[in-house]
């Protein structure tokens, strides 16, 4: 990685997926590990198909602005947008609905939010003049999942 | 969004022809899957050994996908890439639905049964 990368796209799906094929051909040119390239694509995934359809939507267009970092432990992101602004001015907090009930309930929906949440650390969301601004660090090793005992063995 | 359809009244085999399901192509991934299974085989497998990336949108439209068969025709997946198994466990999905290797497995399974 070059010590700052940065982006600037249009608002919509495909331009993501340009972006992320980008960034991640980057990753790959600088030697970094499948761990790192799959879980960058997983939460920058996530993360800017949410701007492209919640904060932006079919009323309002815009730019997404996405720049990365190389930390001594992570790669640090800072994606702004100047869409709506998040509901309640808060992340949403990513819990699973569970899996184990009839078919016919099975979730098909909230799995973004646990991936960020579960895949990124330090994510910090806040609004100011009429901007989105997120940040979070991905970590160049995998986070451990825990349980109520710490650490599980993977 | 380029599915393949092949198989028998029993098992029906529906291969992704694209390296990614994601928030680009979800929905029309859902509409196609409803096309396709309409003609109501009891077994359907999803062969994704082509889908290098799949997103919380695309299990979404997969999950959905199973729902559209109603309650007793199974929808099972087959040959998950790398990165695809990773969403798949990472948020358990992986228990909701019987995965195969790969399709011969799946073949043989049926054929047994």
């Amino acid at each position: 990685m070059p010590d700052h990368f940065r982006l600037v796209f249009t608002g919509t799906a495909l331009a993501v997926r340009a972006a992320l094929k980008e960034l991640i051909a980057t990753l790959a040119a600088e030697g970094r590990d499948d761990y790192l390239r799959s879980t960058t694509e997983i939460v920058l995934g996530e993360i800017l198909n949410n701007i492209v359809e919640h904060a932006y939507g079919p009323d309002r267009q815009g730019e997404v602005e996405l720049c990365c970092e190389s930390g001594q432990d992570a790669l640090w992101f800072t994606i702004r947008d100047h869409g709506a602004p998040m509901p309640g001015l808060c992340l949403p907090p990513g819990r699973l609905a569970p899996v184990d009930g009839a078919r016919q309930d099975l979730p098909e929906g909230g799995f973004g939010w646990f991936l960020v949440h579960r895949l990124a650390n330090d994510l910090e969301y806040c609004r100011d003049a009429g901007c989105n601004r997120l940040r979070f660090a991905i970590p160049y090793r995998r986070n451990p999942e825990m349980n109520a005992r710490g650490p599980v063995a993977e | 969004m380029n599915l393949e359809s092949s198989g028998t009244s029993d098992l029906q085999i529906v291969a992704v022809k694209e390296a990614r399901i994601d928030a680009a192509v979800a929905i029309r991934f859902k509409d196609r899957m409803r096309e396709l299974t309409a003609s109501g085989a009891p077994h359907v497998v999803l062969d994704l050994g082509e889908v290098d990336f799949m997103d919380s949108s695309g299990l979404g439209a997969i999950v959905a996908a199973m729902k559209q068969l109603g309650a007793t025709r199974r929808l099972d997946l087959a040959a998950l890439r790398p990165n695809v198994e990773k969403v798949f466990r990472l948020t358990r999905m992986d228990s909701v639905f019987t995965i195969h290797d790969d399709i011969a497995q799946a073949h043989a399974i049926y054929a047994d049964g």
